[in-house]
């Protein structure tokens, strides 16, 4: 897969400060041609700086951003050949369906029966009417205005197109829905994405690697596969969802001990030198009642309750050192126990994960 | 105004008399009754004299067109002419001049913007006829303009009062407040994130201008454009203090009739024809720019 040729868009050691506050630090990243990438982070981890300063709207502080070999540093934004698909779309609401999605090519000069053409077949691409041509902009619902805004991208041939979060204000099953359209779109076209979200579960379903930022650094990059099995760090692991997160200290080779008095645990792999870190475990591995007999690692407790999450249905139990745990089985699979009963839970050591921080 | 379902539901008010006991009527009362008798009073009134017999003043006679027919038939187009020529000047120099300014009250002066605001604001507090003096004294022959020039430079500009350029400069200097904070506020209801849009896919310094900024900020240089060419259009004083004789407003002919002549029912038949130029003109301008459209509430 990978070649002596440099990546598409190369960040190297790319920084922005404002002031004293540094709000992207120091970023190395190779993007590819061709590849769906996110960035995903928390509110204030840099990400929308970062994605400001790839379209031009940002000056870096320090660092250099690379698209096939050359500096764009000093390229004003009109002058890239990028474009972003903004977090409220900012389509012109003087302007038609039809005129939003030609204007890249009006600008760009394009004769008006050529762009007419494109924007129908545009329209016709991200499944919107080709009669809407003439609708305003503001008479579209949410998810029409999500593909106009697309298209509008799309017609200006951008070698990247970003997203800054454009569908974090709409809901639950729209999202779904735009997620699985866009990773269609970017099989359709083969164009470069480039997304960011503070959403890694979005993350996960539409990218081919993601890039985890926190502080304005980058914590790790990895494919969704590479990211859910292997976090480097707790945030990393709690960031993609509910786990089980327990402070350990080093108790032997294969072994580690919960601080609070949980008790000690079998771990398959040691980080070397490794003293003092967090125990990770997945509430799904997790096994309760009857299924926890005989695993390598075990806690008593009490079932305090239980939460439906549509397939799955979480458990919380308490153990006796005060410390809460989940356990989630499938909704078909239900654990059947009192409520407040006594509970053994356990998991097998290769089903944990050993962080250092 | 009427969105409050539930009190006309409770109380269920029928007939007049129930109908001056809400409050939006009762509120609205007083300063209904002072626009009827200070505003549309003495409108209908102008509109009743101008079908007076000439030279007359009362209101208990034959209506006539006389005066319309003599209006009509005398040179006052003129006035008219240059009326509408002064005003349109003013307000097309009026828009390059608070352009710039408005924008960066809007986008770039930060608190700055709230001096700016105010030494804009300040000479409104001033007569209006003090400030045009004050600039017969800069533009006067020895004047304070001319002498420094001839002082410093031995260079004499000395025919500059009563002049038609003189005229649109008080025009422009009077009426600007209201052409710039329009124009303020029209500017800064373009969202930021639309220019960058508009930068980002390709667009120019003067291609966002164009295609974004300026239809966008419409709706704020239609108000700050009619406010200013309706006040400038029956302006007196600037061709008064500044023009001298030069030309003749429609303003200073309706004064002349009211005043010099006696003669109420052509004064009448002049304001008349001015407020249905200005009405005209207005309303023209709101069928052809259709603002919700610009703005894109539709």
């Amino acid at each position: 897969m990978e070649d002596a040729r440099e990546a598409l868009l190369v960040l190297d050691g790319l920084t922005k400060a404002f002031g004293d506050f540094v709000a992207v630090r120091d970023v190395r990243l190779d993007i590819r041609e061709s590849e769906f990438f996110t960035l995903v982070g928390p509110s204030g981890s840099g990400k929308t700086t970062m994605i400001r300063m790839l379209v031009g709207m940002e000056q870096p502080t320090s660092g250099e951003i690379r698209l096939n070999g050359r500096v764009l540093n000093q390229v004003p934004a009109n002058r890239r050949p990028t474009c972003m698909v903004f977090q409220d779309l900012a389509l012109f609401p003087h302007k038609s369906v039809g005129e939003n999605i030609e204007f890249p090519l009006k600008i760009a000069g394009v004769a008006p029966r050529v762009r007419r053409e494109r924007a129908s077949a545009l329209l016709r691409q991200l499944r919107l009417p080709v009669d809407y041509y003439d609708k305003g902009v503001n008479q579209c619902s949410g998810g029409e205005r999500q593909r106009i805004a697309l298209a509008r991208a799309l017609a200006f041939d951008p070698q990247i197109l970003f997203f800054d979060e454009p569908l974090a204000a709409l809901d639950f099953r729209l999202r779904k829905t735009l997620e699985k359209e866009l990773k269609d779109i970017h099989r359709e076209t083969g164009k470069t994405f480039v997304y960011i979200t503070h959403s890694l579960e979005e993350a996960m379903v539409m990218s081919d690697r993601i890039g985890i930022m926190k502080n304005g650094g980058l914590v790790q990059i990895g494919t969704p596969h590479e990211i859910y099995n292997r976090p480097v760090n707790k945030f990393v692991a709690q960031f993609m969802g509910e786990v089980n997160t327990l402070e350990v200290e080093a108790a032997g080779a294969h072994a580690v001990r919960e601080v609070q008095g949980e008790g000690t645990f079998e771990v398959r792999d040691m980080p070397e030198h490794f003293t003092r870190g967090f125990l990770i475990i997945r509430p799904e591995v997790m096994k309760l009642g009857p299924a926890a007999a005989g695993a390598a690692n075990t806690v008593s407790g009490r079932l305090f309750n239980d939460y439906a999450l549509g397939s799955r249905v979480q458990y919380q139990v308490r153990s006796a050192g005060g410390a809460q745990w989940l356990v989630e089985r499938l909704q078909d699979d239900p654990f059947e126990g009192a409520s407040d009963g006594e509970v053994t839970l356990g998991w097998r050591p290769e089903d944990s994960i050993l962080v250092s921080e | 105004m009427s969105g409050r379902p539930a009190a006309s539901e409770r109380a269920a008010p029928t007939g007049v008399r129930r109908w001056w006991r809400r409050p939006g009527p009762l509120c609205a009362f007083p300063v209904s009754l002072f626009l009827l008798a200070g505003f549309a009073g003495p409108l209908v009134i102008v509109l009743a004299y101008s079908f007076m017999p000439p030279r007359t003043f009362s209101l208990r006679q034959a209506p006539t067109l006389e005066n319309f027919a003599s209006v009509i038939s005398d040179s006052y187009y003129l006035s008219f002419f240059w009326s509408l020529f002064l005003a349109t000047t003013a307000v097309l120099i009026l828009f390059l001049v608070c352009y710039p300014i408005a924008y960066g009250m809007a986008k770039l002066f930060g608190r700055w913007a709230n001096l700016v605001t105010a030494l804009v604001a300040l000479p409104l507090l001033i007569s209006e006829n003090i400030r045009l003096f004050g600039w017969v004294l800069v533009l006067l022959k020895n004047g304070i303009l001319d002498g420094t020039l001839q002082q410093l430079f031995g260079v004499s500009v000395s025919g500059l009062l009563y002049t038609v350029p003189a005229i649109v400069l008080g025009l422009v200097y009077v009426y600007l407040p209201f052409m710039l904070f329009p124009l303020v506020i029209g500017i800064s209801m373009v969202p930021e994130s639309l220019k960058e849009a508009a930068a980002d896919l390709g667009a120019s310094r003067f291609e966002i201008f164009r295609e974004v900024e300026l239809p966008l900020s419409m709706p704020g240089i239609m108000i700050g454009g009619i406010l200013s060419f309706i006040l400038a259009l029956g302006s007196l004083a600037e061709s008064k203090i500044l023009g001298g004789q030069t030309v003749i407003m429609i303003a200073d002919d309706i004064e002349s009739a009211f005043t010099f002549a006696q003669n109420w029912p052509k004064g009448s038949v002049l304001s008349v024809l001015l407020i249905a130029l200005s009405g005209l003109i207005v309303v023209m301008l709101f069928r052809n720019i259709d603002l919700d459209r610009i703005i894109g509430r539709r």
